[in-house]
């Protein structure tokens, strides 16, 4: 720093490197000044007017009384009342009525996606297509039935599968001989099954679930509705139980479906939404328009 | 750091320093209170400012029973006279941006800062605030002599009515910028009684203070330190570009006009000194210094001047639009024959032909198809592959149209879903899902490229369609 200045008078601070390099005195230009008071008046006026000071548990209200739950609160029931013209129509229909109005049925669809999504997609996929060991729900082939009332059941009360393992009823080679007739029957849709193997699926005890003809069905009521005990048709090329075919065929025979008494026995339990109260008749009727849409509705 | 007081700082850098000295650096400290002088370029300018009086009146103007111009954000629906443009057509904006974009290029390129000097909101609205200044204060002597006085009933008075009528008219800048995007007369109704929309007061109150500090304080200031298009504009302009310039040959050495003095046979230039084109620059700026910074090409100063060559008797044009080739007695090229113009024409005739097209094309209906990808494909109980989409019917018309939906590709395809016509409503997007089935032997490739249509009939009885192709998914093979 310079004892001497050598460029006196010129308002700088007496600072001077290299010979003539000098830091000045110049106030900043006056934009910048009043951009700088405008910033501090709107510290002044934001910290009244919003919650600001952190004053002990709670930061200072604000005269405004604004806070973001409450903003947010206020969204929801802003959401709440657009919706309610809706939710208040759906009330007093049925699933199949909802589903014969084009717009209802979208206002459902796009509603019933959230539920969807927390409540089945879990297991059954974001968009109903399975996991191994649980069914694919945008299929048409339904193990308890497709219709609205049969998809409302399943929901509502929930689906227990049940089959009696075989390894102590049947022989090895009755065993390997139906779990390849499964195979020969999934890949004709049912047309191609051995001879030996419809002797063992009808004189075995299999057709008291899987029916007379193999597809799963033990009657029809008028109206569409079927009558299962959730057993699996056998007549297409859709295997309950992932991968599919001789391998896991002859796995599910063996050690059977939902056997407390055998830990191998294969898993097959829909949870009861409605009865729990973890749904309500209303959002498990939205559900039901959900599910029928997924691609397999009947 | 240097404590050698002997070391003196070597005699280059005085000449720099000297520079440096001449070069003045305008931070706002003064303001400037240029002159006001009727002429030419003074109509002119008027002339080209008048065409914000649009951005006022525009709103106002109907058409069809609606605002004629009408940016509806909230309904997403941006109505042009008889044409309603959706965000679909949002592509014809870019086009839009390119035009302005270039056409600024072009007119910089071949006139200079002729969006500064003339059309540019700062300039206009700053000219607009001074010429109220001057109606209230006065001249400029009599302004600087106001500035300083002291603090009287009168000078409040003054005052008050000036910033009064500053602060109005950056109100009314913000509601007529607002009725661009609502209703204009419904604005006007709902706004003075509290009931319009919390943007319109909050655009309105952000206009008002805008406009009243730019155009009443930071003047000037704003082209010299904050608008960057005042940068890119000063590096387009080369030496055949035409600008308000100083005649250097035929104005120096300047000199003073003596009393009695002969006009045969003067030692001096045209220039008289009389400073007059300092006086009336809004911006504060010397044209004698050559083109600068702070130059916005508003010609204010060749009105001045050429009103004093007249007075004197010399002819007029000491600082004229004139380029520097010119200037400088190089032969200068004709506009029609520089390449730059032919470049920037074809790129504004097509960006202005794709709008039009844009424009005239607009398709009434159009159909968007999302293939559903959870899961890609689902196998049937039948033995088929079933895929499934959602559709989306956009109507732009301002009425509902019934539509039927089909779809081709494969031989075997079966549609489901769409056996009912589907009504789109007028204006809006309706969504409807379909599946399309194909047998697992009949498909050949895990891809199937296939094609949806809709069609249908206006109430006027003009039909209308669309298509849109899609894919077909199986499993691999």
């Amino acid at each position: 720093m310079a004892e001497h200045n050598p460029f006196p008078g010129e308002n700088n601070t007496g600072h001077v490197w290299d010979d003539n390099l000098r830091e000045l005195k110049n106030p900043p230009p006056r934009w910048w000044m009043l951009g700088l008071w405008a910033s501090i008046l709107w510290v002044v006026g934001y910290s009244l007017l919003y919650p600001s000071w952190p004053v002990g548990q709670e930061p200072t209200p604000g005269i405004l009384g604004w806070s973001q739950m409450k903003e947010y609160q206020e969204g929801m029931a802003q959401v709440e009342a657009k919706r309610a013209k809706f939710e208040d129509q759906i009330k007093g229909m049925s699933a199949n009525e909802i589903l014969a109005d084009p717009g209802l049925k979208q206002y459902t669809l796009a509603s019933a996606k959230v539920l969807f999504g927390d409540n089945c997609s879990a297991c059954h996929g974001s968009g109903g297509q399975g996991n191994p060991g649980y069914p694919v729900l945008a299929d048409d082939d339904w193990l308890y039935g497709g219709t609205t009332a049969k998809i409302a059941e399943s929901i509502a009360i929930g689906r227990q599968g049940a089959m009696t393992p075989h390894k102590d009823i049947l022989t090895e080679a009755e065993i390997d001989t139906l779990a390849k007739w499964t195979v020969q029957m999934a890949e004709t849709n049912g047309e191609g099954g051995s001879e030996e193997g419809w002797n063992l699926f009808k004189t075995k005890g299999c057709t008291a679930c899987h029916g007379q003809s193999g597809n799963g069905v033990l009657a029809e009521l008028p109206g569409g509705n079927i009558v299962t005990v959730g057993a699996a048709n056998l007549t297409d090329g859709i295997w309950r139980f992932k991968p599919g075919g001789y391998e896991s065929a002859r796995y599910t025979i063996v050690n059977g479906v939902n056997q407390p008494s055998n830990p191998d026995a294969r898993n097959a339990v829909m949870p009861a939404f409605g009865q729990t109260g973890q749904l309500t008749d209303q959002e498990i009727k939205k559900l039901v328009v959900y599910v029928h849409e997924l691609g397999g509705g009947q | 750091m240097s404590t050698n007081e002997a070391a003196k700082p070597p005699s280059a850098v005085d000449d720099l320093y000297e520079e440096a000295d001449d070069w003045h650096v305008n931070t706002g400290g003064e303001t400037i209170h240029a002159k006001r002088i009727p002429g030419r370029w003074r109509t002119f300018k008027w002339l080209m400012a008048s065409v914000w009086l649009i951005f006022f009146l525009g709103p106002y103007l109907r058409w069809d029973g609606r605002q004629a111009v009408l940016f509806d954000i909230p309904n997403r629906q941006y109505h042009i006279f008889s044409a309603t443009v959706l965000p679909q057509d949002f592509w014809m904006l870019s086009l839009l941006l390119l035009f302005f974009a270039i056409l600024l290029a072009v007119l910089t390129a071949l006139a200079g800062r002729v969006w500064c000097g003339y059309f540019c909101f700062q300039t206009v609205w700053t000219d607009l605030f001074t010429w109220i200044e001057e109606k209230l204060e006065g001249p400029p002597a009599a302004r600087r002599k106001l500035d300083q006085a002291p603090l009287t009933a009168r000078k409040a008075r003054i005052k008050g009515t000036k910033h009064i009528l500053w602060i109005l008219i950056g109100f009314f800048t913000g509601l007529s910028f607002v009725a661009w995007f609502t209703d204009a007369p419904r604005l006007w109704s709902t706004f003075f009684t509290g009931q319009a929309n919390g943007a319109a007061y909050t655009t309105v109150a952000l206009f008002t203070a805008g406009t009243y500090v730019l155009a009443g304080f930071l003047r000037e200031q704003t082209c010299f330190w904050l608008c960057p298009y005042a940068r890119i504009q000063g590096v387009m302009l080369d030496k055949t570009t035409i600008l308000p310039t100083y005649d250097e040959k035929r104005g120096e050495p300047r000199g003073r006009v003596k009393r009695g003095g002969k006009e045969e046979g003067r030692a001096t230039g045209d220039c008289v000194d009389c400073n007059q084109c300092v006086v009336v620059c809004p911006t504060g700026v010397d044209i004698r210094r050559g083109q600068q910074e702070g130059c916005i090409t508003c010609a204010l100063c060749i009105d001045a001047c050429d009103q004093v060559m007249e007075k004197v008797g010399r002819p007029r044009g000491l600082i004229r639009y004139a380029s520097l080739d010119e200037i400088e007695g190089r032969p200068t090229k004709r506009m029609i024959l520089r390449p730059r113009v032919w470049v920037y024409s074809t790129i504004l005739i097509v960006a202005l032909a794709g709008i039009v097209y844009g424009l005239t094309s607009l398709a009434p209906v159009e159909l968007k198809v999302l293939h559903e990808r959870a899961p890609l494909f689902v196998l049937q109980s039948d033995g088929s592959i079933q895929n499934k989409y959602t559709l989306k019917i956009l109507n732009k018309t301002p009425e509902p149209v019934t539509v039927r939906v089909s779809a081709s590709g494969h031989d075997d395809l079966i549609l489901m879903g769409a056996e009912d016509p589907i009504l789109s409503e007028a204006g809006g997007v309706t969504p409807t899902n379909v599946f399309v089935r194909i047998p697992e032997r009949a498909l050949k490739s895990e891809q199937q490229p296939i094609t949806f249509y809709i069609d249908g009939t206006r109430a006027s009885g003009t039909p209308v369609e669309a298509e849109r192709e899609s894919v077909f998914i199986g499993p691999r093979r």
